[in-house]
């Protein structure tokens, strides 16, 4: 017995004591300066960032920037009050409506992240009789939403509609009347794999089941308007939620839910994870609103995507074992080894290529991954730098075996 | 032809068998996190096997508490029982 609460984190603790010291260190790196949406000081040397989530580039947008400027001159730097009190202004309704353009939908409730767009709306829309179905390889921001709901929550394997109809159709037998939620993302984070959204959708309809799809790493990127992959695959008119994040694609921070259903208002009055915080400063709210604008009439997802397909092919002739195929603007190589993850990690950033060490539990699977999300702002040079890079570390830690021809071709 | 606690249990170390990678020899009394060495993950996809094959529905929520094999167990039993 002890009464030390932090006795607990001792093998994190051990764990991260461990890493690398210093300016090899994943988890303590911090940029010294941003010279614009791919690149910053590291260490005192200009580094490539290869894994922001900074799709658009929109962070440097000169917009956006007019606009976030023009807001925090006339309006001021925030707004210390929550929506329901006193922090509501024009202009969070304006972005709401911005969203229900964007979107087509009748309602948008913005919040002030992503995170707590899922904490809200699923531990709200969920109540103690109802069910929250998800998938297995969910977003932890899922997960404690359901965490702190009181609903009964029940997980199916990632992407197995199979799976999930086994679930539902066990539901449906015990409780025929329950209330149900089945949570999807669009594109699953670590391996940008898409839901197949036809498929699920198809079944939870089935069931009677509301869906909520998380579009946090899609908007911008999928559908011809940019909305996302609901949107490319066309099944929007079967998804009662759409959940997003303006802390991606659109280059600040701020999360959203929009919604057709016609009591969508009564989560304003109940959801505690939209009241009980502060609104977003207006200079967000504005950049936001501005870069919505310019995303739904963009072509930048093109060049993201053909950006992705270029170092995804790249890795993968070069032979390393890939945990993407290029199909989002996710690049991740699977390395066997955490302590070779770590030390492939420590050799990019000396080569100045910042990416993602990810690791489990944060990943599917335990994998270790060295993940890269491509941004419409990389350049070519820039993408073949990096290329580069992998194959250089890579070879030097033992993980490919020829130096590979043609690669760079 | 309800099951007896003990059919379930070695049921349940069938499922376990393949997440078991160093062969611990599982007892009802056996912890998830410290005897087989198992994180929160395994767990989960562990219960998920469960609700598949014993056709039954296992709330996440009851996790928390359910610490050793022998507790799935009796969950499981409770639960054909309701049905
Ligand atoms: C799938 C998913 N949902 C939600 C979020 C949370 O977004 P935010 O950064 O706005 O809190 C993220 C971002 O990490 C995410 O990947």
């Amino acid at each position: 017995m002890t009464f030390d609460l932090f006795e607990k984190f001792d093998p994190i603790l051990n764990d991260y004591n461990s890493l690398p010291k210093g300016s090899a260190n994943p988890f303590t790196v911090s940029m010294e300066q941003v010279l614009s949406p791919t690149t910053a000081i590291i260490n005192g040397r200009e580094t490539i960032l290869a894994g922001t989530n900074n799709y658009m580039g929109m962070t440097f947008n000169q917009e956006c920037m007019d606009a976030a400027q023009e807001a925090l001159l006339t309006l001021g730097t925030g707004t210390t009050g929550s929506r329901m009190l006193n922090g509501t202004y024009n202009s969070h309704k304006k972005l709401e409506d911005t969203l229900k353009e964007f979107y087509n939908t009748r309602h948008a409730i913005v919040f002030s992240t992503g995170y707590q767009a899922n904490l809200g709306i699923i531990a709200t829309l969920a109540g103690p009789k109802d069910y929250v179905v998800i998938d297995a390889d969910s977003h932890a921001s899922i997960y404690d939403g359901c965490a702190m709901g009181n609903a009964t929550v029940v997980r199916f394997k990632h992407n197995d509609a199979d799976n999930l109809d086994k679930k539902l159709a066990r539901i449906r037998k015990n409780d025929p009347q329950a209330g149900i939620l089945v949570v999807l993302e669009g594109v699953y984070s670590m391996l940008g794999d898409q839901a197949p959204l036809k498929e699920l959708t198809r079944i939870s309809k089935a069931y009677n089941a509301f869906i909520l799809v998380d579009e946090a790493h899609s908007i911008g990127v999928f559908g011809e308007t940019g909305r996302g992959v609901a949107q490319e695959q066309g099944v929007e008119d079967q998804i009662d939620f759409i959940v997003g994040t303006f802390s991606k694609s659109v280059g600040t921070i701020g999360g959203y839910c929009v919604s057709n259903n016609p009591k969508f208002e009564a989560l304003r009055l109940v959801c505690r994870p939209y009241i009980f915080t502060a609104s977003l400063p207006p200079s967000v709210v504005a950049s936001a609103t501005k870069a919505l604008e310019l995303i739904a009439n963009s072509n930048l997802r093109a060049k993201l995507l053909s950006n992705s397909r270029r170092l995804n092919n790249g890795l993968s002739q070069a032979g390393f074992d890939m945990g993407t195929t290029g199909e989002s603007p996710i690049a991740a190589i699977i390395i066997a080894e955490q302590n070779t993850a770590i030390a492939f990690w420590g050799e990019m950033i000396k080569e100045g290529v910042y990416v993602n060490l990810a690791l489990p539990p944060a990943t599917p699977k335990k994998l270790n991954l060295m993940r890269c999300s491509l941004s419409a702002a990389h350049s070519l040079e820039q993408i073949d730098f990096m290329l580069e890079k992998f194959i250089l570390v890579g070879t030097k830690l033992g993980l490919l075996q020829d130096i590979p021809k043609r690669v760079l071709a | 032809m309800t099951q007896t606690i003990d059919e379930i249990f070695e049921q349940i170390c069938t499922l376990i068998a393949p997440f078991n990678k160093k062969n611990i020899p599982i007892t009802k009394d056996s912890l998830f996190s410290v005897d087989l060495e198992l994180d929160s993950l395994n767990v989960m996809d562990i219960l998920s096997e469960i609700e598949d094959e014993f056709d039954i529905t296992v709330p996440l929520n009851m996790l928390p508490d359910l610490e050793t094999v022998g507790q799935f167990a009796e969950i499981v039993k409770q639960l054909l029982s309701e049905q």
